[in-house]
């Protein structure tokens, strides 16, 4: 995906959050860091050109969540910014969804901070091989993989530009030590 | 990260600058629990009297969801006798992942370290040192201050007998800062000439060029054993009264590390200014300490007798 099916994807998302939820007013973007924080705000810009609402967007560190703790190196922690979300919709944000491990950390991290009434899911890219029963509202493009592919979610705020590449993992191990 | 904290030398300057970082994360939202440490045991380990060291610890784990012990040796088997070792030994068997130990005596917590497969935090020993003191101290400062480079700190009182100095002026050398030691010549470290630092009996002379001024508590004791005249007399030379105060640049914060004489190395009103940061370092410290619970049980185990893991 280059920038342009990028911004395409995330334009039809916001439209299809906004039928979905019948405008915006209740309506929180919540992204997981990193890049998920970026596409929700992204989101949330393509929202007010829609609907004229400025949406409140938030940023979640799922890393006191996840569970591999004890089987890694601790991974560093980023501040949770996230707004007013009781009685709201939140939407997630992430970029890429696989494993569903990340979203199912992220709802327990959010229902530690308030009691939402609904979670909906959108993410940039589904690549398939869930592990557990996760799914999402909004998919920008599914993209069928293989394990030892890697999908990378590339965006202008952090890599100078938008796109999806696909790559192969040439070292199992490398992942484990880069810690995240 | 490390699988003991027994000095703040154990942290290089990425390592205290890695805890930072990661208290920053737990600062922001302080009071929310995380399930993170759930299958944790931390033990709190108090051979000697402390309220917010341990509360502190205690909060910290408790809010990563540890279980957590308190040991005091008052009331146990230490008063039949029991060793430090066997105590010690008897806890772990317990199953216990980290040992947060405080001691009167210099070294205690590095020993227990050496019979025990848990991480050990040193919580202050004897007069030796409290390197989770200096982490808060060293937080406090980064809230107000963009880097630790050339930073001007003079710690003021009681240095020969302090562990908060010891630690304190080892981990902000190792972040860079230029430390200054003020004191009653009879309450300067003997070897203070071979820790780097400016030393000076003066307060009045420093006072102008600081950012920050670290009082350290005057132990009610220290009269009796001769080292100041009175209590007043120390206050009058070297305390933090208002025209000192004044003396300070705009910029500059009043810490210390707890708990306060008024009236004696602080002036009850100063404590109370805008630029002290004595109750800000109490919420730091749980935020610290939270961030080195994580970093150092929230890891794959660290083998008994096997290296540090990186």
């Amino acid at each position: 995906m280059d920038s342009g099916d990028v911004g395409r994807a995330l334009a039809r998302i916001a439209h299809e959050i906004t039928e979905k939820n019948k405008g915006a007013s209740r309506v929180v973007l919540v992204g997981i860091l990193t890049r998920g924080v970026h596409l929700a705000k992204r989101l949330a810009e393509r929202i007010a050109d829609i609907e004229g609402v400025a949406v409140p967007t938030g940023s979640l560190d799922i890393g006191l969540y996840r569970d591999d703790i004890g089987m890694r190196e601790p991974v560093p922690l980023a501040p949770v910014r996230v707004p007013d979300i009781d009685g709201k919709i939140v939407v997630l944000v992430d970029d890429v969804l696989y494993t569903g491990r990340s979203i199912r950390a992220a709802m327990d991290a959010l229902i530690d901070i308030g009691r939402p009434q609904a979670v909906q899911l959108a993410v940039l890219v589904d690549r398939g091989h869930r592990e557990l029963p996760i799914r999402a509202d909004y998919v920008g493009k599914n993209i069928p993989t293989a394990h030892n592919e890697e999908v990378e979610v590339r965006v202008a705020e952090i890599d100078g530009a938008d796109e999806v590449v696909l790559g192969e993992v040439s070292r199992p191990a490398a992942r484990k030590e880069a810690g995240r | 990260m490390i699988k003991n904290l027994l000095s703040i030398r154990d942290l290089d300057a990425e390592g205290i600058d890695r805890v930072l970082s990661t208290a920053d994360a737990f600062r922001e939202n302080m009071g929310r629990k995380y399930p993170t440490l759930r299958l944790k045991t931390v033990v709190n380990f108090f051979y000697e009297a402390s309220t917010r060291t341990r509360t502190s610890f205690e909060l910290a784990a408790k809010r990563l969801s540890a279980d957590v012990l308190n040991f005091a040796s008052g009331g146990s088997s230490v008063e039949k006798g029991e060793s430090l070792k066997d105590t010690a030994q008897t806890i772990e068997a317990m199953g216990v992942d980290c040992i947060i130990a405080r001691h009167s005596s210099a070294g205690a917590p590095a020993r227990l370290a050496e019979w025990v497969s848990a991480s050990v935090i040193n919580a202050g020993d004897g007069m030796h040192e409290h390197p989770t003191q200096a982490l808060l101290d060293l937080f406090t400062i980064r809230q107000h201050f963009p880097s630790f480079d050339g930073l001007r700190v003079a710690i003021v009182g009681d240095v020969a007998h302090s562990r908060v100095a010891r630690s304190d002026v080892l981990g902000l050398q190792t972040m860079g800062a230029d430390v200054t030691i003020v004191a009653p010549p009879t309450l300067l470290p003997p070897g203070v000439a071979s820790w780097g630092v400016h030393v000076t009996t003066e307060l009045d002379p420093v006072l102008a060029d600081l950012d920050i001024c670290y009082l350290l508590r005057m132990q009610l004791e220290r009269q009796k054993g001769g080292y100041v005249p009175s209590l007043r007399e120390y206050a009058r030379l070297w305390g933090l009264d208002r025209r000192r105060a004044a003396m300070l640049p705009e910029r500059a914060l009043i810490m210390h590390p707890g708990p306060m004489n008024r009236g004696v190395e602080i002036a009850a009103d100063v404590a109370e200014f805008p630029r002290s940061v004595i109750t800000d370092q109490v919420t730091n410290g749980i935020a610290v300490r939270q961030a080195l619970l994580y970093l150092m049980l929230g890891g794959p185990e660290v083998k008994e007798g096997g290296p540090d893991a990186g």
